[in-house]
């Protein structure tokens, strides 16, 4: 069965990279384009996986981590991080948020796919 | 992958010229005193963004120096490093490095020297704050490790290697082979983790469970399904990197145990993310594993608390504030193209609406509903104009930088004054003024403004201004470049006139049109060409282009006190509400904002002055009359008398009021204005044409350009072929 997976970056080419991208693999996509919509769409599709950056406007992807896991029904879907970032306080805090993985941008094709497979078989 | 990786490559350029945007407007805004967290932030998503899309392009160079710029914001907004103005400099240098960058990715400049620039950066990571390497770093690593300390993650979240600038040096290592002891955390669960992909993942590297450790197991009975109870001992041959088995365990939970020892060896501490860590120790990585834990010889655990996370739970406690709601307008991005084709049936629609108001009585009008109809098509056309206008900001962002680089140059102090940059102005117009803009710029620092001695000789500040400002006035923009430098050298101007052939040694010439002689064609005033203004262009080109625009550029200039330039713009290329006049059987379509009133001559209210001109007294006060007909040249004795013509008393930026004699008026609607230009040369005194109701054509007068065509040489001469 084709896996969903919800992305969430307020950078519309980085959007259409990881779409293009991940099509590409074998997902379906579904985009968003800050943490709020993230959300909505979260609870519209339940993708099996959530991939999402860190600095967007509107609700940021810490807040956005929590908000999923605060739901119940999202308790266990896995949650990468796609970001520049880089620094240690930036991942606990989205370990501590509830993700699953970090991924530092930029990423390839094949190497994103490896990570997704590392939590979504 | 898809097909339109350059499409996608486009709007990432576009992404880039924003953020750029952005970045520039808070480190102007930091040079100016305000390092509040908010715009540091802002500074640094902007660039952060940039560098996150440049990876993903494969544009390496702009990667490498967007990273180091990063890394330098970050520790600005980590308060490691203090935003002194030393600071801020340098990273409004290394943000005009970056443009380059952005640039040189885009294809469209060279890929800038930067190393000077990435020294420096370095240094002031190095000095300005004593950033935090030491959290991540192997402690007693035998050997320096080529890799950035700041990548390493005792956090237990490793960054999956990418192409170029995390690519770690790794040593080669022929080890006998490993032993991979891993006990998942009790979180391991949580959080989305499952520690059998683990198991699984490294069994694709040829590993083998070869014990499992289930002394842990509770009976059934008491057996929580969300708890882990085993630890795995796995086997792997000796040509697997060492990096490609830390790897697997990028995102296990933290608490979790994990060994990683080379056969033979004694197992040896290092932090989980020690994937280049020296090839010949063996290696023991918990998740996470913290600095002191990774340096304590231990052979075995190495695990560390981390913050614990319920799931359920949002950890109140150390999360982030909430963003301060940016106030970013949802938007979409539409292609240009589509909105062009949108605005030309949006006048096509304008056209028949004037035909239909045309054929239809006034009666048939109201039965059809045609006033309502009208509105519409007004509001349509509005909200369609305003889909294509923009703040001019967009113009000018690239002034700031050009002014650093001129003050570099030319060793002339100048600062920046910017007003009404909000302004809106329609996309093409704010695409075709960037270069004129430029050169106004350019000229208003190498041949306006002073070095500092002679400023100070002169009792002014040692560092000149320039004030950049737009406003809009009825139907127009006015984009002014105003310097407070030496003014035009009017006598130095004359005489290379005279020289190149451009007027008579003789010619007599007010001040005013002596000023605008540096827009003649061929003229440049510079004695030797310098690499600032003489790129081959002078202020005609500035002129021309504006004016292919349907705009004028006007110089006002006071010896000693400094040079304004004016450019006037429309403020659509589109549309145009409009007074349909007739003359001599011809019908002209003067632009609306221009009108103030119209006014039916009493015998005597126009009086003769002179051989060419006239006046109309308007209450207690005389306004020049031109004729239209005199201006275009039609034969005089077609002329109406004053009473029995109108006039039309217009408002011109450059002459005030001035009235225009017409024979009558027809109509006043908003009309479609097509360019003359790819046809006909510009010709002043008209701004384009359009096409009535009737299907018929009808000039539009440019008015500014009319009644400043006093001095004969700018008489308009005719339609040219």
């Amino acid at each position: 069965m084709t896996k969903t997976i919800l992305t969430v970056d307020d950078s519309a080419s980085m959007r259409m990279l990881l779409k293009a991208s991940l099509t590409g693999s074998g997902y379906h996509v579904e985009a968003a384009n800050d943490g709020r919509h993230g959300l909505e769409r979260m609870i519209e599709v339940k993708p099996d996986l959530l991939i999402t950056d860190i600095n967007m406007p509107e609700m940021d992807g810490f807040e956005l981590i929590e908000a999923v896991r605060g739901r119940p029904e999202f308790k266990s879907v896995p949650i990468l991080v796609l970001s520049t970032e880089f620094s240690d306080e930036k991942k606990a805090r989205a370990r501590t948020a509830g993700a699953t993985g970090w991924i530092t941008k930029p990423f390839d094709a094949q190497k994103l796919e490896v990570a997704i497979r590392r939590v979504c078989p | 992958m898809s097909d339109d990786l350059d499409d996608i490559q486009a709007i990432f350029f576009e992404e880039c010229a924003e953020g750029l945007a952005t970045a520039e407007a808070g480190l102007s805004a930091m040079a100016a005193g305000d390092v509040s967290a908010g715009v540091i932030a802002g500074v640094f998503r902007a660039v952060h963004s940039i560098k996150g899309g440049a990876g993903a392009f494969g544009h390496t160079a702009l990667t490498a120096f967007a990273h180091r710029f990063e890394n330098v914001l970050d520790e600005v907004r980590a308060n490691r490093i203090a935003p002194t103005p030393g600071v801020t400099r340098v990273m409004l240098s290394a943000f005009d490095i970056l443009s380059d960058h952005c640039a040189a990715a885009q294809g469209t400049a060279a890929v800038p020297a930067d190393a000077a620039m990435l020294a420096v950066l370095e240094e002031v990571l190095a000095t300005g704050g004593a950033p935090d390497q030491t959290a991540a770093a192997p402690a007693p690593a035998p050997e320096p490790v080529p890799a950035a300390p700041v990548d390493e993650d005792p956090f237990g979240f490793q960054p999956v290697a990418i192409g170029g600038l995390e690519d770690f040096d790794l040593a080669p290592s022929e080890p006998a082979g490993w032993t991979v002891r891993f006990t998942p955390s009790n979180a391991a669960m949580a959080h989305g983790g499952e520690p059998l992909l683990v198991l699984r993942e490294l069994e694709l590297l040829g590993g083998q469970v070869t014990a499992a450790d289930l002394s842990a197991l509770p009976p059934l009975a008491e057996l929580d399904p969300e708890m882990a109870y085993i630890g795995w001992t796995i086997t792997l041959p000796a040509e697997v990197a060492e990096d490609a088995i830390t790897e697997c365990f990028d995102f296990v939970a933290p608490d979790s145990v994990i060994e990683i020892v080379r056969c033979g060896g004694d197992p040896a501490p290092a932090p989980e993310a020690s994937a280049p860590a020296p090839a010949a120790e063996p290696v023991v990585a918990a998740a996470p594993a913290a600095p002191a834990a990774s340096a304590a010889p231990a052979p075995v655990v190495a695990a560390v608390p981390s913050v614990p996370a319920p799931a359920a739970k949002p950890a109140t406690d150390d999360a982030p504030p909430p963003r301060q709601a940016d106030p970013v307008a949802q938007s979409i991005r539409v292609e240009l193209t589509k909105l062009d084709m949108l605005l030309n049936l949006v006048g096509e629609l304008v056209i028949r609406s004037s035909i239909l108001s045309d054929r239809l009585s006034p009666k048939d009008q109201e039965r059809v509903e045609l006033p309502q109809l009208s509105r519409l098509t007004r509001e349509i056309q509005d909200t369609v104009m305003s889909l294509r206008a923009q703040p001019i900001k967009q113009a000018f962002s690239r002034v700031p930088r050009m002014l650093r680089d001129l003050s570099s140059a030319t060793g002339k102090q100048v600062e920046l004054e910017t007003f009404g940059e909000t302004t809106e102005v329609d996309k093409g117009v704010i695409e075709k003024i960037g270069d004129p803009l430029t050169h106004m710029i350019r000229n208003a620092v190498d041949h306006g403004v002073e070095l500092p001695a002679d400023r100070i000789a002169a009792g002014k500040p040692a560092h000149g201004t320039i004030r950049l400002s737009a406003e809009q006035r009825g139907a127009r923009i006015f984009v002014r470049v105003a310097d407070d430098g030496r003014g035009i050298d009017r006598a130095r101007v004359r005489a290379k006139a005279v020289e190149k052939g451009i007027i008579a040694a003789d010619a007599v010439m007010t001040d005013e049109e002596i000023d605008q002689l540096i827009c003649a064609p061929g003229f440049s005033t510079a004695e030797t060409i310098s690499n600032i203004s003489g790129r081959g262009v002078g202020m005609d080109v500035v002129r021309s282009n504006v004016e292919a625009l349907g705009g004028r550029v006007e110089i006002t200039s006071m010896p000693g006190k400094g040079t304004v330039f004016t450019m006037i713009l429309p403020l659509t290329l589109a549309i145009l509400e409009g007074m349909i006049v007739r003359l001599a059987g011809q019908r002209f379509v003067l632009p609306l904002a221009n009108v103030v009133e119209t006014v039916q001559p009493e015998p005597g209210q126009v009086k003769p002055i002179s051989t060419s001109g006239e006046v109309l007294e308007l209450r207690g006060n005389f306004l020049p009359v031109r004729r239209l007909g005199n201006i275009f040249g039609f034969a005089s004795n077609d002329a109406l008398p004053p009473e029995e013509s109108l006039v039309i008393v217009v408002e011109s930026e450059s002459a005030g009021h001035v009235g225009l004699m017409v024979d009558t008026i027809d109509d006043r609607r908003e009309v479609v204005i097509k360019s003359l230009d790819q046809n006909l040369h510009p010709i002043r005194g008209l701004g384009g044409a359009t096409i009535l109701g009737d299907g018929s054509i009808a000039l539009i007068l440019d008015i500014e350009a009319m009644v400043a065509s006093s001095n004969p040489r700018f008489i308009p001469k005719g339609l040219a072929a």
